[in-house]
């Protein structure tokens, strides 16, 4: 800090001469329903008509919306900023941001709670346990989630199945492989892939859980087990991950997921594994789900969740604060619940939302969710950064990448997968 | 303005000379081609209708030209929840760049001017710390920079973003007005001393008309930089005072959503038009002669 | 005229004489507290062990061996060395060639320096996407070339984690080579038209009044335009992130996104601030020793 302390003595006479100008930016007036100002990454198409859907809600209310909108690189670019904002002592009411990130800022004392609504509208009893606990920090709630994204979709081109005499949906790895077979002696790429770290880290999950179950899974990719990292368990997952890698075709690396998404639909590939926002690219081109595309859970009997989730800042002012409970309030009604996640392709976050008026994929994802809960079978997405510390998600991202774009060993990606571990602990 | 152009230093000889010419337009040719593929490839994406994109080749011309995604790029593209496309953004960009661009250009000018032609103990030394500057990783001043900010109250304001700007430019502009001013001859320089003419006197008069060549280089490298700048804009301003590449990056990326390739690449060439226009009129100075003369001494 | 001039005449003399001094120091302050007092704070952060915000527990050079501990710091180490070599070298030499061809008296000169200058205009976020599609071979050059006869044109560098670092090249010499092509031309332009002419009347070939006359009197220009490709190759960011995102696995990942990487996707300042010290004292080593000679050479 001494390195700082001398900055401020010395810029102490600048400050007043610059005061009058901040000043002009900042507006004075109170509104009695709270101000809040949202730094979100939410900026374009679809997903800005979902936030659009809060916004509206919330100054229905009387409330006044700023809109900090910053995209790019999923999220990176508003963490950037929301760095710089909390350094120069002004930061936005609230924020995206989900998983561990949430208890890191919380650590750093960055956050505000609004325990106060949730006891009052009984969070508790409507939010899978698994996903509470993430918006928690000291037992009390400093986030409320959105939606629910499930991670584990194969998503396919029925015609190009039906080219290769595929019958099924694959509900194992070995009837995966299987399939892809088929489709490859009939000249069908088997797995859009795109090559980006995010993107092989999620079918590494993905396999993960295939192969070992959630259990496994939760032990691995969560718990971070030296034991299980180790197992033998581990070395058949990145076995079939190298199988996989067999079934992409020779021009992956980089693509973006929509590409990939593309020639599902064109049927130039037959399967993808993605999340569910993949869905809204085949919605986007008037493809019918069940007809022109299917989607059924990857091999595994579990469910990896990822969730889009606002944090509240610690602000001062009533103004501001009130706008803090009035939006996380707002962000858990079962109405917006609904209408945001129609716009945005996901499912709602509460689990006693009725999903009548959504698609046929997003009704399979809420009864999967359901039972998972029941089975203790719903995982953080370790990919979609829901599991663990962003440093160790990085490590793994970056192992699993090279080991993806290269010909290293199974054995030697598990001895390395826990030497990167370690370093990032 | 004097526009005196010699001739140039290829002197026509028959044959051989029109051979020469012909090479000459075949090479500067191919690199055209080399420098425009891109841009034919963004403006014919740009004319296609996103239906077109999905089905068909990306590279292929388009079919159907149509201009809606030009349209939406301007002035309906949503851009968080706000959906008036670009257009809002651009005029925080000029606020932004020309001041900024304006400031550094003239300081740096100025420094330059001193550290050649006023030459003191330890001038040297001065410039190769100053120049050194040129080489700090933006992504880790971020913090210390918007803790500075913030003690002086500039944190989220255009004012602040123009102070950064000139503080890291400043390396560049004091290195292109250095080095020209270094291989000017001190011959009239120090005949107007002689005469005397003061500090400014002589920068203002003799100095700065001659250094044409190098204020538009500078001016050409600032505008770009600045204009171009994402990082201290997306870092440094809030909301509605982003600069246009925070609202080009809002439009362009999407995390889980649908991509609109022809919106993109309209909106990019619509960014990089202020940009371009600098680079026509300043290229219109890049003449033989304005600083002949000046020069000998 | 007086022997003595009076004391208000001195102390104006005085205040001339410094004028230099007082004009440059303040601008040199500016830049010893933004360069290099946050170089040392940078420096001072990777002895500490900061994660997601700066903290200032000394606790030595444990984030160094951390870092050298990651593999995929040596790449990126070593990407910048081959990228940054051959991105200077190649744009330096197209920016060189380009000036001396456009400045035989062409006749839409404006025109050609303009579309030689442009790709610095336009934002690597979207060129990027454009050169990703241009050098993936499943839809730009190497199909179209397949597509009309060419069946055996391979061009696949973009998606081989061993020649992916060439692509960034090829789009970084695109994007910057024109401006090189304009600090020579402006550099041409300010050569005195005597010298050239006096040159052509020795009878000295075109080829060598640029070579042995020109050139050498443009050493300043090549300083700034190393100076400028240096630090655009150091800096490469949106470039690497837009076009190859740093793949195939992180074979084109260079100091800039490692330290971006570092520092705000994984919350590890510490790392982040390691890796920005090694990387200043990398250039250090490279650029002083230049500067030196440079600045030596230009004094005499």
């Amino acid at each position: 800090m001494r390195l700082f302390r001398g900055l401020n003595s010395a810029m102490h006479a600048a400050k007043h001469a610059a005061c009058a100008v901040a000043a002009l930016g900042v507006s004075s007036a109170v509104h009695a329903e709270g101000t809040v100002e949202v730094l979100h990454w939410w900026t374009s198409g679809g997903e800005a008509k979902a936030v659009g859907t809060l916004k509206d809600a919330f100054e229905a209310q009387g409330g006044t919306w700023v809109d900090s909108p910053i995209a790019g690189g999923g999220g990176d670019a508003a963490m950037t900023a929301l760095r710089a904002r909390v350094v120069a002592g002004n930061p936005p009411t609230a924020v995206q941001l989900k998983g561990p990130g949430i208890q890191e800022w919380a650590q750093q004392g960055a956050l505000n709670d609004v325990q106060e609504v949730a006891t009052a509208e009984h969070w508790d009893s409507v939010l899978p346990p698994a996903l509470a606990t993430i918006m928690k920090y000291d037992g009390n709630y400093v986030a409320a989630p959105v939606n629910i994204h499930r991670v584990d979709w194969l998503w396919a081109n029925p015609e190009a199945l039906a080219k290769a005499g595929v019958e099924d949906m694959p509900t194992t790895w070995e009837e995966f492989n299987a399939a892809a077979d088929k489709l490859q002696a009939a000249g069908i790429t088997p797995l859009g892939h795109g090559g980006q770290a995010w993107q092989d880290a999620t079918l590494f999950e993905d396999v993960v859980l295939g192969v070992g179950g959630p259990d496994f899974y939760r032990k691995a990719l969560v718990e971070l087990d030296p034991e299980a990292l180790a197992s033998p368990t581990m070395v058949a997952s990145f076995d079939q991950l190298r199988k996989l890698r067999g079934y992409v075709d020779p021009n992956f690396p980089g693509r973006d997921w929509n590409l990939a998404t593309a020639m599902v639909m064109r049927g130039e590939a037959a399967f993808q594994i993605m999340g569910d926002w993949a869905k809204g690219e085949f919605l986007a081109a008037g493809k019918v789900p069940g007809e022109d595309f299917l989607c059924a859970p990857t091999p595994g009997n579990g469910f990896v969740l990822n969730s889009d989730s606002f944090t509240f800042f610690k602000v001062s002012g009533e103004d501001k604060l009130k706008g803090q409970q009035v939006l996380a309030s707002l962000i858990m009604s079962p109405e917006f619940q609904k209408t945001f996640n129609l716009a945005k392709g996901s499912i709602p976050a509460r689990t006693d939302v009725s999903l009548d008026d959504f698609d046929m994929c997003a009704q399979k994802s809420h009864e999967d969710l359901l039972k998972a809960v029941e089975s203790d079978a719903l995982v953080p997405s370790m990919a979609h950064e829901m599991a663990i510390p962003r440093s160790v998600r990085g490590e793994i991202l970056d192992l699993v990448t090279e080991f993806f774009n290269s010909d290293m060993s199974s054995e030697d990606a598990t001895e390395r997968l826990s030497a990167a571990i370690m370093r990032a602990m | 303005m004097r526009q005196r152009r010699t001739s140039g230093i290829v002197q026509p000889k028959g044959l051989r000379s029109v051979l020469m010419r012909m090479g000459l337009f075949a090479v500067l040719g191919l690199f055209c081609l080399y420098y425009l593929l891109p841009l034919v490839v963004m403006v014919s994406t740009s004319l296609k209708s996103l239906a077109e994109i999905r089905e068909g080749t990306l590279l292929s011309l388009p079919q159907a030209i149509t201009f809606d995604a030009w349209a939406k790029a301007w002035d309906s593209a949503c851009v968080g929840v706000r959906c008036d496309g670009l257009k809002p953004f651009m005029w925080n960009s000029i606020a932004m760049a020309v001041p900024a661009v304006i400031l550094s250009t003239t300081l740096g000018a100025i420094n330059g001017y001193a550290l050649t032609k006023w030459r003191f103990p330890g001038a040297d030394w001065i410039f190769a710390l100053i120049l050194f500057g040129a080489f700090i990783p933006f992504q880790v001043v971020l913090l210390p920079m918007a803790r500075t900010l913030g003690q002086l109250g500039l944190a989220g304001t255009v004012p602040g973003l123009i102070l950064v700007h000139t503080v890291y430019g400043l390396a560049f502009t004091t290195l292109f007005f250095r080095n020209f001013f270094v291989s000017v001859s001190d011959g009239i320089l120090q005949a107007a001393k002689v005469d005397g003419a003061g500090f400014f006197g002589i920068f203002f008069r003799i100095v700065l008309p001659m250094s044409i060549p190098a204020i538009v280089v500078t001016v050409i490298w600032q505008f770009t930089q600045i204009w171009n700048d994402f990082l201290f804009g997306v870092a440094f301003t809030i909301g509605d005072s982003n600069p246009v590449t925070v609202a080009l990056n809002n439009v362009v990326n999407t995390s889980t959503g649908v991509k609109e390739y022809n919106v993109d690449m309209a909106a990019a060439i619509i960014a990089a038009l202020p940009t371009m226009l600098v680079y026509v009129v300043a290229g219109a100075y890049f003449v033989r002669g304005l600083s002949a003369g000046a020069v000998k001494g | 005229m007086t022997e003595h001039p009076s004391p208000r005449l001195q102390a104006e003399r005085w205040i001339e004489r410094q004028l230099p001094r007082i004009v440059v120091l303040p601008l040199f302050a500016l830049s010893l507290f933004f360069v290099y007092g946050f170089i040392a704070w940078t420096a001072y952060i990777s002895m500490t062990p900061s994660g997601v915000m700066p903290v200032y527990d000394f606790q030595g050079l444990a984030q160094y061996e951390r870092l050298w501990a990651t593999p995929r710091w040596y790449v990126a180490i070593l990407n910048l060395f081959v990228f940054s070599g051959l991105f200077i070298v190649i744009a330096m030499a197209i920016g060189i060639l380009l000036a001396i061809l456009l400045d035989q008296r062409v006749r839409a000169e404006g025109l050609i320096r303009t579309i030689y200058l442009y790709p610095m205009a336009l934002s690597f976020i979207v060129t990027g996407t454009v050169w990703k599609w241009l050098l993936n071979p499943g839809l730009g050059l190497q199909r179209f070339m397949r597509e009309v006869g060419f069946e055996d044109f391979t061009f696949d560098w973009l998606v081989n984690s061993d020649y992916a670092i060439y692509t960034l090249v090829l789009a970084a010499v695109w994007q910057s080579s024109g401006y090189a092509m304009a600090l020579f031309l402006a550099g041409l332009r300010s050569v005195d038209d005597e010298i050239l002419k006096a040159a052509a009347v020795d009878g000295a070939s075109g080829w060598k009044t640029y070579t042995s006359i020109v050139l050498p009197i443009l050493r300043p220009v090549f300083l700034s335009t190393v100076i400028i490709l240096a630090h655009l190759a150091i800096k490469s960011f949106d470039l690497v992130i837009a076009l190859t995102g740093g793949g195939p696995g992180y074979a084109t990942d260079m100091p800039a996104t490692f330290m971006y990487a570092f520092a705000f996707q994984r919350s590890e300042l510490g790392v982040a601030a390691a890796s920005a010290t090694m990387m200043l004292m990398t250039i250090t080593a490279i650029i002083v020793p230049y500067l030196y000679s440079e600045l030596r050479r230009t004094n005499r």
